[in-house]
């Protein structure tokens, strides 16, 4: 793993600390108020906020995970490092659309 | 008269040719006290005389006699028979992670280049005229050197580091502690091309911080703890653009 990637993957977990912390909060309030979908999705919808908040957990996520993919991929099989760069950036874009795709049904109005 | 009596035999398995070859098995008169040392000179004194293995001190000084004992790199001549047996078994291998030059002796040179790769050289810019620099015994980075200096470069932990068995480029836990050492005196002055050399591929950031190399070090050395100081200074040299 070059320093680069060593250090993306440092930075994009020290963002994730306080965002997963906010995130395990949300579901804390969620569910001991028995909120249901409908309600959640009336407070989410048109938030900048919340677009802002899950928007930067996901790039983060994407971000995070695809290069720890690589690092397994790379300690546990014989990939060259163009297939790892492959394997990285494929995880990292299937990880990215998914997340979008799930903050926009979340956020958009 | 000495207080040692043969009880019984052990079954001893030992790796027997380079990479190509396989366990043999030797039967032993078990002894008390018995180091697996004293296993594999009975067996190269009394069954195969062509056996290969290094030791020299045999009074755990040295580090030569570094073999991998059920599964395990150890010194074999600290390594009681009694303590390191499972099920009665016995297996005594080479080091992993090295080439194997013949039975129990690995080829160390990947090891030592790797150790000269991470700078693990003092540079001193002092001549013999200059005053002796004064390092305060309790400055937080002779402190730091304390407690990594004791390395006699056994290979212990190089045989026991995962990141070295999964990636060959990996520097190991060695050489990053020697570099973690060298970091630390304020004496030496090539400490930029050393912070490049460690953070380079093969680097300290391919460390997993298993601490196979804590839990097995015969010295008591935590080569982890070194490897994190050098994250944290190439994460630091990182950031303000010292490193590429």
């Amino acid at each position: 793993m070059s320093l680069r990637l060593y250090a993306l993957q440092r930075m994009t977990a020290a963002l994730m600390i306080p965002l997963i912390a906010g995130h395990l909060m949300v579901i804390f309030y969620a569910t001991h108020n028995g909120l249901a979908a409908a309600e959640i999705l009336s407070r989410t919808r048109g938030s900048l906020f919340w677009a802002a908040f899950y928007g930067a957990f996901v790039g983060a996520a994407a971000i995070h995970a695809a290069i720890g993919l690589r690092s397994v991929a790379s300690d546990w099989t014989r990939l060259k490092p163009g297939a790892l760069n492959g394997l990285m950036w494929g995880a990292g874009a299937i990880l990215l659309a998914l997340g979008t795709g799930a903050v926009i049904a979340v956020v958009m109005p | 008269m000495t207080s040692e009596t043969i009880s019984k035999t052990l079954n001893v398995s030992i790796w027997r040719g380079a990479a190509t070859g396989g366990y043999k098995s030797y039967s032993v008169p078990r002894r008390d006290a018995q180091s697996v040392l004293d296993v594999v000179t009975w067996v190269q004194r009394h069954a195969a005389p062509d056996l290969a293995y290094r030791f020299a001190c045999r009074v755990d000084v040295c580090g030569s006699c570094a073999m991998t004992v059920n599964g395990r790199p150890r010194w074999t001549c600290r390594s009681h028979v009694a303590k390191v047996i499972e099920d009665g078994r016995l297996q005594i291998g080479p080091l992993a992670n090295l080439p194997i030059v013949k039975d129990l002796v690995t080829d160390m040179s990947v090891f030592f280049d790797k150790w000269h790769k991470a700078r693990g050289s003092f540079s001193g810019r002092a001549g013999r005229h200059d005053p002796m620099a004064a390092i305060l015994p309790d400055s937080p980075q002779r402190a730091a050197v304390d407690e990594a200096i004791e390395c006699i470069n056994c290979g212990i932990c190089y045989a026991a580091c995962d990141s070295v068995r999964w990636n060959g480029d990996y520097l190991g836990p060695a050489a990053l502690n020697r570099a973690w050492t060298l970091i630390n005196d304020q004496r030496d002055c090539s400490n930029k091309a050393r912070l490049q050399a460690i953070a380079a591929l093969g680097g300290c950031q391919n460390c997993h911080s298993h601490q196979t190399c804590e839990e097995l070090c015969p010295k008591g050395l935590n080569p982890t703890k070194s490897i994190a100081g050098l994250k944290r200074l190439s994460l630091a040299a990182y950031l303000k653009g010292d490193l590429a």
